[in-house]
């Protein structure tokens, strides 16, 4: 399969970068709900946007009413939410768990609301300060007929401002995913705004009654519902970065087109023109490779969780030195917030945490590889 | 060395008896550094107590003459008292451009008089100095820069802007960069000059960054008077002492990455570094520099044991330090459990009240990488 967009693909992108440059672009969203100190840090009229363009449904199968299209094509308009640092549930809810809910009985439940752009969904899986899905402790105990909920969960992304939260616990089957919806009793959520703005939350679950309906597939089935929502998020996350770096190397490069030093535009001086060089190499090569992710995902292929941690890695080194050089070039304009620059050194310190990091995912790549 | 010895031991039994405990812990946040200046403010009395103890021994300043309020100690003395001060963990008594910057300077190429009346308000911390060097026109290019210094006769005008000025809101006078003449070759025509940022004309305006903090300032001159006799050095040779005082700045900051010398990131952090093979292996490759870099500096310390200026490796020295001080953040930033969540938390700006953003001391890393481009 080819690595360039088909015509469907560039009229989505045009669509995602229309909207996004515009309604999503830094001073509409993310100065916007940083600076009023919103609780959500996202908007909401946004995210109904995303559902009348159609976005909200791009994995979700046409027979439940959504477009059926694949990862692709989600890496697309990540890719521009990744370009204007748009605040928005679109990777946890419209990407992560919608893979979660495919095939489950909690389709009926929740996809309408989250295609109209209306309900956020939210992903409990970290509990420590990293990404860790192998270490997971909250515990689901057996209680009449269903579940009882107890142990703690970090860095929820979106998780003050969801409907419903997906968490991931052990039962004496093995892991399992709960649905849990907001407001549940013995369900204490904090708060926390992270240092792109965003708002991520810790969770206590104490003693959180849910009935069997609220299981996510099958009891004791949780790890195949993990492997899928993970690679999902993770490839998203890669567009997004690559989105993310792309743009801060844009934006570098025009800074190094406009100031002058020594007579000269610094763009001119050959130390950063290799510099400049190097980062837009390594760009492409991130940008195929999460393509190259989303494309295996989407044929289902046995290997594609190997090329997703390639991705997810490249990516995630890729971004941080496009943002460490574009602040750095900068000069002392760089450091101030009056500039964009210094917002996506920020946007990317989260997301390359999200999902796992960079380190992370090497050491899962040796671990396929067999070493 | 039987006299370093004894110089030794007594230092440790002066240090032992007269450092506070308090000021024996780590440096938690910027408010745990002291800068001195007309309006100090001081954490708590343990803070001034080190500060004015240590000044009145010259400790502030080891490695100054007596004189000008310095220690009048050897280069030798000076590396064992900090190496004492290191043993116990104690912190830098005075933060200061005075000392780090402007000192070496006036030293160098102050007249007399002038080394009489700054050198010991310095080392006794009275006086806070900020740099004005940067001009929005003239950054790595330091030398275009424009701020225009006339000669009136019986005073100097200055008219002009700075900017990226660290402190200057805080500071209580400036070295600055000044151009006193128009028509020769841009290295040649400036002057290094000094004043009260109280002087009428002076205004500044603190500049929010991306940590929510406002460090630094833009520095405006209106028609500022300043006394004949506040120019460093020769008139239009300015050049020569703001690239002399440039080494020092470099050798401060290519310190100020680590607390100490000799530090092990990894030992510090064994228990989390254990659980992540590729962690350790970058950490491992960051400890493999901080245990070498020392025997550079020690190269440095005899270089200027000869009295000798700086040399262009110093700065190269500079731009290592930096990167180092600025690799264990990075490391951190992703691994919050080691770094006390300073990456994915915003400390910035969840303290982002105006009045508790002028109190934020700055944020070194980056700068370091900015200023390492400075012409020599
Ligand atoms: C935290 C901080 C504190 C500061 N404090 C002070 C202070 O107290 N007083 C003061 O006077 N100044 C201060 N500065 C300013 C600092 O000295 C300048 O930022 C620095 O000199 C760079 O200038 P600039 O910001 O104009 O960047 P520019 O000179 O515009 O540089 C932009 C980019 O181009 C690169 N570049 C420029 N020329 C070349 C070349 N010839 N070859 C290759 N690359 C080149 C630079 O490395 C940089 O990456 C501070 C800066 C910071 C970030």
């Amino acid at each position: 399969m080819p690595l360039y967009l088909n015509d469907d693909q560039n009229m989505l992108r045009d669509t995602a970068r229309e909207l996004m440059g515009a309604e999503g672009s830094i001073a509409n969203q993310l100065r916007k709900y940083r600076d009023m100190e919103c609780k959500d840090g996202f908007g909401h009229a946004l995210w109904k946007q995303f559902g009348e363009l159609g976005l909200t449904g791009i994995l979700v199968d046409e027979a439940d009413g959504g477009l059926g299209l694949g990862h692709v094509e989600a890496g697309i308009v990540l890719e521009e939410i990744g370009r204007n640092l748009t605040p928005s549930p679109f990777l946890v809810t419209a990407v992560a768990v919608v893979e979660a809910l495919r095939g489950t009985k909690l389709r009926e439940r929740w996809l309408p609301g989250i295609l109209a752009g209306e309900t956020v969904a939210a992903l409990a899986i970290d509990e420590g300060a990293k990404h860790r899905p192998e270490i997971i402790e909250a515990r689901a105990e057996r209680s009449g007929n269903g579940f009882r909920l107890s142990g703690k969960k970090q860095f929820v992304v979106q998780g003050a401002s969801a409907d419903v939260i997906l968490v991931a616990a052990r039962s004496d089957e093995g892991i399992t995913l709960f649905a849990v919806e907001k407001g549940a009793h013995g369900l204490d959520v904090e708060g926390v705004r992270l240092a792109d703005s965003s708002i991520g939350a810790r969770m206590t679950f104490d003693g959180v009654e849910v009935d069997s309906d609220a299981v996510v597939g099958e009891v004791g089935g949780g790890e195949a519902v993990l492997k899928r929502v993970l690679n999902a998020g993770r490839a998203g996350a890669s567009s997004e970065l690559v989105g993310l770096g792309s743009q801060a190397m844009a934006m570098t490069v025009d800074y190094l087109k406009q100031r002058k030093q020594f007579g000269k535009l610094i763009g001119e001086f050959q130390a950063l023109q290799h510099r400049a060089a190097h980062l837009y190499s390594e760009l492409e090569i991130a940008r195929s490779a999460a393509i190259k992710a989303q494309q295996l995902l989407d044929e289902g292929a046995e290997d594609a969780e190997l090329m997703v941690s390639v991705a997810k890695a490249k990516a995630g080194r890729t971004s941080a030195l496009a943002v460490q050089e574009g602040v750095q070039m900068h000069g002392g304009i760089g450091m101030t917030d009056e500039y964009d620059i210094g917002l996506y050194m920020k946007r990317d310190r989260v997301l390359n945490e999200l999902f796992g990091d960079a380190n992370y995912h090497a050491d899962k790549v040796a671990r396929m590889k067999g070493y | 060395m039987a006299d370093l010895d004894s110089f030794r031991a007594d230092t440790r039994a002066w240090l032992e008896a007269n450092c506070p405990a308090e000021m024996r812990e780590p440096v938690r946040d910027e408010s745990d550094a002291c800068w001195g200046g007309r309006n100090a403010k001081f954490k708590s009395d343990a803070q001034k107590a080190w500060m004015d103890r240590m000044a009145a021994r010259g400790w502030t300043v080891p490695d100054w003459p007596t004189e000008y309020g310095g220690g009048g100690l050897s280069p030798a003395e000076t590396k064992t008292l900090r190496q004492e001060m290191a043993r116990i963990g104690a912190r830098n008594p005075l933060h200061s451009f005075g000392i780090s910057m402007l000192g070496p300077a006036l030293l160098k190429y102050g007249t007399e008089e002038q080394k009489k009346r700054f050198l010991p308000e310095i080392a006794r911390g009275e006086i806070r100095w900020c740099q004005g060097y940067s001009e929005p026109n003239a950054g790595s290019d330091l030398a275009s820069l424009q701020t225009k210094c006339e000669d009136k006769g019986d005073h100097w005008l200055v008219n002009g802007q700075k900017v990226w000025t660290s402190y200057a809101d805080k500071a209580d006078w400036i070295f600055c960069l000044v151009r006193t003449d128009f028509s020769a070759p841009k290295h040649k025509g400036i002057s290094f000059i000094l004043f009260d940022m109280a002087s009428p004309g002076v205004s500044t305006k603190p500049i929010l960054l991306i940590s929510g903090n406002s460090p630094f300032c833009e520095t405006f001159f209106d028609d500022v008077q300043v006394p004949k006799d506040q120019v460093v050095g020769e008139v239009d040779k300015g050049w020569d002492v703001a690239k002399y005082l440039l080494g020092h700045e470099r050798e401060m900051i290519s310190g100020m990455g680590l607390g100490g010398n000799s530090g092990s990131l990894g030992e510090a952090f064994a228990d989390v570094v254990a659980q992540d093979p590729l962690l350790r292996a970058d950490i491992a490759r960051f400890d493999v520099d901080a245990l070498a870099c020392p025997a550079f500096d020690d190269e440095i310390c005899r270089h200027r044991a000869q009295q000798a200026p700086p040399r262009a490796g110093h700065g190269r020295r500079r731009l290592e330090r930096a990167r180092m001080g600025q690799r264990p953040l990075e490391e951190g930033q992703g691994r919050p459990r080691m770094a006390a969540h300073q990456g994915q938390f915003d400390r910035g700006r969840d303290q982002r009240g105006p009045a508790r953003n002028r109190r934020q001391a700055h944020s070194r890393t980056p700068r370091s990488l900015t200023h390492a481009a400075l012409p020599q």
